[in-house]
């Protein structure tokens, strides 16, 4: 697969509002650069995450996809990032078989305090999708349309 | 939406440096549906607001996007602005060009190109954002004080002194709490009841308190402002109204020997009782357990001795139901029970310090009671096997604390200030004796706290030694207790006539249950949790519900009292408006697609998600359905990702804005 020499990865993350978010909040303030690849969609906590939201993202040309927010125990309303946890645990069974490139989706979590952690999150992820190159996502095999071969893919 | 405004701020150079804010504004002003895009040095200054709100006069602008810095930051000013000029607030967004932006990223022309984008993903939302109200919910000023302790006799007090009634429920006959037992506090060493039992009184005859003893809490309904509270007050066999609290039924009862509860079976009670001489109400109970004329219908001579005709052998469990608005949940602590045939495996005692098995091993709360001047021995210190004055004591701390063994990690905080207490109480009463204190560690963080162990030490001297205590044993009426002296380096024997062990504090029994009925949550040893551990140390995830004392963690009498005064504080904020006003972007579900089968329910952290029926005028069901109560919701959005049927959504986060951000990201 050719990768063009501009090629920029588009990165969405999906983060909560009390952890992840003041977390890229400080970032800023201490003014941690970092590539600027990535959009940030701010949710209340990780709970509210409905995963179809990766799968959407992924339709839409997105390159990889961050899920983060409060630590095990710190969340804001409790419970939420277990949720989140758990779902995450059977979602990504479920798009391995479907076919998609878990290296392409990322959880974590950061802290308010971590601005340094999102820094290098978002830079790591950065530059192993830009490794990576382009999702193909179209790629992925559709039983109505027997032409379609992954291995060439467009990028 | 279709006339959107949008206004970039420069943040002086903070953001103008790195994103082309000209180019940015001619950018989105191409965006369908924004009517105008402006840029300015500062959007929050005076100047710059006013310019909000003459944009939205002057181009009639029916929602706001502000892209400057973080909505954590300035969300609440611009919302403000708007509503000043007539927008309703929640058809404000932000977009967070600085933080997220222009403070990260040097490179201006991706700096820039993000900063369209980021605006652009605001512009998407803020289209789909729906006017909304402040939810109102009406405030039943009157307060639920759990637990008659010293946290929650402060607690009860403050909050009436504030002109608030109170309703107050204790488990026991009589509220006081452990604070009623002990013998004197430190680092002051003055008596505990001379402080306590004058607030006390002042509680029974507060009129705005209306005393509940010998009453446990039921169930609890209802949310913030509103909750019906459900009180089991237990059959006392006494009528608290006729009743003189003469003292005539308790003298004649001749069963005389019954362990006491107040006591920690240190001493004896009636079965007709008061738990103690100072107790409010000064009102006696029967122990249906002992009572001969409950148990089998013979004796009867308390009710022939009452003048008052106050016995009443029928008496029966009452339910009383109250309404009130806040709960202040003060239900403190219990001791680490040492012996080893315990119901919860985790916590699997202490075999090896004979706790139990001999009888001259007691715990902490026991010598409290052995050297208190109203206690059991009139405050001779007499070791419970025979009566003799112990010559020499050993103290133990950390029994159960501290110890992951014995399944419980934390420290309890006081044992090591209690044991100082003890070892001078008892220098003080036993002169001859000798007190030695097998420690851990020595925490004495507090006002003069350090200085009282010093003075244990070196005016009274009780013999401290780091290490633990291996193995105690009984010879010849002595406690052979062998342990360690770390810091010496050797192992060491001290034949001892009395053992006090300082065992753990655990939260009262019951606590869990008690934290279900209210929704707060509780941590692995089932210590209430603070919703925050800095910011909100007395609230809890139930709005409404506060938290203070020991059922919140290990804590001494002075950090109860302030905590307590703290939750009252919260309460009186509380019932300083008649309304409550919550934020407006909570879940909804929509009743006509649900599939009632609740899976939000069950995830729902605060339980704000109830089963309700769709039913015709006439009462024939429709459907069943998952119902929002706007009380308690505090807008997570757990319930959206789980809801299969789609029928759950979350105003100001709706799936519709979420999707159609994600979409402007192509």
């Amino acid at each position: 697969m050719s990768v063009p020499q501009t090629f920029e990865p588009k990165i969405v993350a999906f983060v909560c509002n009390w952890c992840t978010y003041l977390g890229a909040d400080l970032a800023g303030t201490n003014r941690l650069e970092y590539p600027a690849n990535v959009r940030i969609i701010r949710l209340p906590c990780t709970g509210r995450i409905d995963f179809n939201l990766i799968i959407k993202a992924f339709e839409l040309n997105a390159d990889a996809v961050l899920v983060s927010g409060c630590h095990p125990g710190d969340c804001h309303y409790t419970t939420g990032n277990y949720h989140a946890r758990r779902r995450w645990m059977l979602f990504r069974e479920l798009l391995s078989t479907l076919g998609f490139d878990l290296n392409r989706i990322h959880f974590t979590w950061i802290s308010a305090a971590e601005g340094k952690k999102w820094q290098q999150v978002i830079t790591e992820i950065t530059e192993k999708t830009r490794e990576m190159g382009p999702y193909p996502y179209l790629a992925i095999p559709d039983a109505s349309v027997s032409t379609v071969d992954h291995g060439e893919s467009t990028a | 939406m279709s006339r959107i405004g949008i206004f970039t701020c420069w943040c002086g150079e903070n953001i103008a440096r790195t994103v082309d804010v000209e180019k940015v504004a001619k950018a989105v002003a191409q965006i369908p549906g924004v009517r105008c895009s402006v840029h300015y040095k500062y959007m929050c200054s005076d100047p710059g607001q006013s310019m909000i709100r003459e944009k939205i006069a002057s181009e009639r602008l029916d929602a706001l996007v502000v892209a400057s810095c973080s909505p954590h930051m300035h969300l609440k000013t611009f919302r403000k602005a708007a509503s000043l000029a007539g927008i309703n607030p929640y058809l404000v967004e932000m977009a967070n060009v600085r933080e997220h932006c222009s403070w990260v990223h040097h490179d201006q022309e991706k700096a820039t190109g993000k900063a369209i984008e980021l605006i652009r993903m605001s512009v998407e939302k803020v289209r789909r954002n729906h006017s909304l109200q402040p939810i109102k919910v009406p405030v039943t000023k009157r307060a639920l004080v759990i637990g008659g302790g010293v946290a929650g006799i402060q607690a009860a007090l403050d909050i009436a002194d504030a002109g608030h009634e109170v309703v107050l429920v204790e488990r026991e006959p009589s509220i006081g709490g452990k604070m009623a037992g002990l013998s004197e506090t430190f680092p002051t060493l003055d008596c505990s009841q001379c402080i306590l039992t004058p607030r006390m009184v002042e509680v029974g005859q507060h009129p705005l308190i209306r005393l509940y003893s010998y009453s446990e809490v039921q169930s609890v309904e209802g949310y913030v402002g509103n909750f019906k509270i459900t009180i089991r007050q237990k059959a006392r066999y006494v009528d608290v109204d006729k009743c003189t609290g003469c003292g005539e039924c308790w003298n004649v009862c001749p069963l005389k020997k019954n362990l006491s509860e107040f006591d920690f079976g240190m001493g004896y009670r009636r079965a007709i009782y008061v738990p103690f001489p100072q107790a409010v109400p000064a009102r006696p109970v029967i122990d249906k357990n002992a009572c001969t004329k409950l148990k089998k219908n013979g004796c009867g001579l308390c009710e022939k001795k009452c003048l008052a005709k106050a016995i009443n052998y029928k008496d029966q469990d009452k339910i009383v139901e109250v309404s009130v608005g806040a709960v202040v949940v003060a239900t403190g602590y219990q001791l680490y029970q040492i012996t080893q045939d315990q119901a919860n495996s985790r916590l699997s005692g202490y075999g090896e310090y004979g706790y139990g098995r001999y009888k001259d091993v007691i715990d902490s709360l026991q010598f409290e009671r052995l050297v208190s001047a109203s206690g059991p021995t009139g405050g001779v210190v007499k070791r419970p096997s025979d009566g003799a004055i112990p010559k020499t004591v050993v103290f133990i701390s950390c029994v159960g604390s501290r110890d992951n063994a014995k399944g419980l990690s934390y420290c309890s905080k006081i044992c090591c200030m209690y044991t100082a207490k003890h070892t001078m109480l008892y220098k003080h009463k036993v002169h001859e004796g000798q007190a030695h204190v097998f420690y851990m560690d020595i925490r004495s963080g507090g006002k003069n706290y350090d200085e009282f162990v010093r003075r244990a030490i070196e005016q009274d001297g009780a013999r401290y030694y780091r290490g633990r205590v291996s193995k105690i044993t009984e010879e010849n009426g002595k406690l052979i207790v062998r342990g360690a002296d770390t810091l010496a380096g050797v192992s060491l024997t001290v034949q001892a006539d009395m053992v006090v062990l300082a065992a753990a504090m655990r939260p009262a029994k019951g606590a869990e249950e008690l934290a279900q009925k209210l929704g707060i949550g509780y941590d692995e040893f089932g210590f209430f949790s603070e919703s925050h551990p800095k910011l909100r140390p007395v609230e809890t995830n139930a709005a409404g519900v506060f938290i203070c004392g020991a059922c919140h963690a290990p804590k001494d009498i002075p950090e109860a009292v302030a905590q307590a005064s703290a939750a009252a504080g919260k309460v009186q904020v509380m019932f300083g408006h008649a309304e409550m006003t919550r934020e407006p972007e909570i879940a909804m579900i929509n009743e006509q697609t649900c599939a009632a089968c609740f899976s939000c329910v069950h995830t729902c952290p605060y339980h704000a998600i109830e089963k309700a029926e769709i039913r015709t005028p006439k009462g024939a069901l429709v459907k069943r359905t998952a119902r929002v109560n706007p009380g308690l919701c505090m807008g997570c959005g757990t319930c959206v990702s789980v809801c299969p049927s789609k029928s759950a959504d979350l105003e100001g986060f709706s799936e519709e804005q979420i999707y159609s951000m994600v979409e402007s990201l192509v």
